[in-house]
């Protein structure tokens, strides 16, 4: 080792030196600032405990012993618009392409927690996903679909307790028990406070209401995952690919911990939680965030927790491509961008995959781009060769060294989160939010003066128009989904709903968990609105402090 | 006498909590030497055209992403008139087309910015185009 960081250094000084280097900065899309080159002496010396075997703690090259010589990645595209029955044919559609799991976008009236046809909702019902009001249309949503078979994925979170319930009943209505289901759910509240900002009530009782979802689901509902902790919006929010990682997993910590006051075994609950991380431009700190993410976090469940079940060590992803990477303008270059995000998604180990579509700027895509963003993935799948062999870029000493020094930064900020009481505290404080505009609003500034590029933004522009959206959503549908939810409304047995509802306050009264009385209320056809609204009335709800 | 700074009501309408723009601008345009109010998220134009009253704004400027510009900027618009409020500066950014950038406009929406417009841009357009109201 002594020899190499010599030589290392003696050929920096000589040979580099003299060659040419352009007059730019060689940092990350994050601002870390790589070396020239890496060689033996960046990388950790004892191989076994940095990085080990796939399948084997402490997992850094992979989770599963044959990875995808064993299995490829489930190929899951974000669908959703319109009324319940659009989405479905949509499903439809995308399982006979070769999709093979289902992932549910809802609009901003059902991730907010209101109803169709409440005053908040105007003009956003079915617009950016699908509306989903009653259980009636979450039955529509799955009509037809082997709900035994095919996992789904549901992005909602401070709603995400009503739709579960929903998804539980549908199930039951198709015969399939709740044992079976198997899925995700979001349900991560933390980052709702620090990124996309989707919530109700204040942080501590929605990590009340999740706790209850985490704990429901390790005794009903084995095969669903409770919680995605999601690192995605974190980073669409512009943060930093260590403030990513960092923030992700110190939320993981929370769960646990919450899971843990609540009397939960580690291993009850931990093989269930999951992950969900955006790949960005950077293709070399992405895998190596991906990376050491599953060193992170089987680390921190084994010795912080106690965990004995390697499954609890394992931290499984799915992933998205970069929404805020993607241009308006020349949006064909999309295409390129989702295709090397998707790479190093597959590169650092994902179980679980979207990319995007080139239009995804501009409106919800068409049919035809969401199929290249889906081609994409089949041609690495099954062109490129990178599936053959497990972690191919683990021992490279640019990606070790990079990954160590993720691991380093976000371990400091770990220990920042804890010192300050945990992440529920941090968030009350704002911490994480002002590190993240921060971050975000230092990329905009290097963007401005040319230090990073966007090729088609701030470099090789051209003039266009903005483009017409292409997907356009019909006016009319929002009034056909108000008017079905005022008739439900009407016929339902109201005293049945008025019980069931008074059963929901009272578990949120007391320390019952919430979701048999949430599913009871969803079977007697109370609304997802109506449900949020007991959560406004009991939990007082959140409003933006608009820290700048 | 000193000038009196002008004072920027940045506002951010919708239940999409797509921020990370109006807190740019936001920040931007304080570190221009402005007066900023940010609203927050999840604002109604009624909410929006009030705090444009109370807080006794030269400019009001609005980040919609959720694809609903063609609903919020007339309804604040209109607010604001029913207010007695016609001298505030109303301008905007998000992703909108040409076709209904011109739209807006022709309602009275002073400027739009787009996608890729720098936040030094925007600074100096407020600059330029904002005065202070008597």
């Amino acid at each position: 080792m002594r020899s190499a960081v010599s030589n290392k250094s003696k050929w920096q000084q000589t040979t580099y030196k003299e060659a040419a280097e352009r007059p730019v900065r060689f940092s990350t899309i994050s601002d870390l600032e790589l070396e020239s080159l890496y060689d033996p002496s960046d990388v950790r010396a004892d191989y076994d405990e940095a990085l080990g075997y796939p399948g084997q703690y402490p997992y850094t090259r992979g989770v599963y012993g044959s990875m995808y010589r064993g299995r490829l990645w489930t190929m899951r595209q974000f669908a959703g618009f319109g009324l319940a029955e659009d989405t479905n044919a949509r499903f439809h559609y995308l399982l006979s392409q070769g999709q093979d799991g289902l992932s549910t976008a809802f609009d901003m009236p059902t991730l907010m927690g209101y109803d169709a046809d409440h005053g908040r909702a105007m003009g956003e019902v079915g617009r950016e996903g699908v509306s989903v009001t009653s259980i009636h249309d979450m039955a529509r949503l799955f009509d037809r679909i082997p709900m035994d078979r095919i996992s789904t994925s549901m992005t909602v979170n401070c709603s995400a307790s009503v739709l579960l319930a929903m998804y539980l009943v549908v199930a039951e209505r198709h015969g399939v028990p709740w044992e079976k289901v198997s899925g995700t759910i979001q349900n991560d509240m933390l980052k709702e406070f620090t990124a996309q900002k989707e919530w109700i009530c204040p942080p501590a009782p929605a990590v009340r209401i999740v706790t209850d979802m985490v704990e429901f689901c390790a005794r009903r509902a084995p095969r669903w995952h409770p919680i995605s902790i999601s690192g995605y919006h974190i980073r669409e929010a512009g943060s930093t690919a260590v403030q990513e990682l960092a923030f992700t997993i110190a939320d993981g910590i929370c769960y646990v911990e919450e899971a843990l006051k609540r009397g939960l075994k580690v291993d009850e609950f931990a093989p269930r939680l999951s992950f969900f991380w955006n790949l960005h431009n950077d293709f070399l700190e992405e895998v190596a965030k991906l990376r050491a993410a599953r060193r992170m976090w089987s680390r921190i469940m084994k010795e912080r927790f106690g965990a004995k079940n390697p499954r609890s060590m394992m931290l499984r992803t799915h992933a998205q491509t970069a929404g805020a990477s993607l241009t308006a303008q020349q949006p064909i270059n999309n295409v390129v961008r989702v295709a090397l995000q998707a790479l190093a998604g597959v590169m650092g180990g994902v179980q679980s995959l979207h990319t995007n579509s080139m239009d995804e700027t501009l409106a919800l895509p068409t049919e035809e781009s969401v199929t290249v963003a889906l081609r994409t993935q089949q041609i690495i799948a099954e062109e490129t060769g990178v599936t053959n062999t497990i972690d191919p870029l683990g021992g490279s000493y640019a990606v070790e060294a990079l990954t160590d020094r993720m691991e380093r930064e976000a371990f400091d900020y770990i220990r920042r989160i804890d010192e300050m009481g945990g992440m529920i505290k941090a968030i009350e404080t704002g911490y994480p939010q002002r590190e993240i505009a921060e971050a975000a609003f230092h990329y905009q500034r290097q963007l401005e003066q040319g230090v990073k590029t966007v090729v088609g933004v701030n470099k090789y522009s051209v003039p266009e128009e903005l483009p017409i959206a292409t997907l356009k959503i019909d006016p009319a549908l929002e009034e056909r989904q108000v008017q079905r939810v005022r008739k439900i409304k009407r016929e339902r047995n109201q005293s049945a709903v008025k019980e069931a509802l008074g059963r929901v306050a009272e578990a949120c009264r007391s320390a019952e968990n919430l979701m048999e009385p949430i599913c009871e209320a969803v079977r007697r056809e109370a609304t997802v609105g109506e449900i949020c609204d007991i959560y406004r009335t009991e939990f007082g709800t959140y409003e933006d402090p608009g820290w700048i | 006498m000193a000038e009196k700074r002008l004072r920027i009501l940045v506002a951010k309408p919708g239940l999409d909590g797509h921020d990370r723009g109006a807190k740019i601008i936001a920040r931007a345009l304080r570190d221009g030497g402005f007066e900023v109010i940010y609203t927050g998220l999840h604002q109604t134009p009624e909410m929006i055209a009030e705090a444009a009253v109370q807080e006794d704004a030269d400019a009001v400027g609005l980040s919609i992403l959720s694809g609903a510009h063609m609903t919020l900027f007339p309804e604040v618009m209109r607010l604001l008139k029913e207010r007695g409020v016609t001298d505030v500066v109303v301008f905007g950014g998000g992703i909108i087309p040409d076709d209904d950038a011109a739209k807006l406009k022709a309602l009275g929406v002073a400027q739009i910015f787009t996608p890729g417009a720098s936040t030094e841009d925007i600074v100096k357009w407020v600059r330029e185009n904002v005065a202070t109201r008597p």
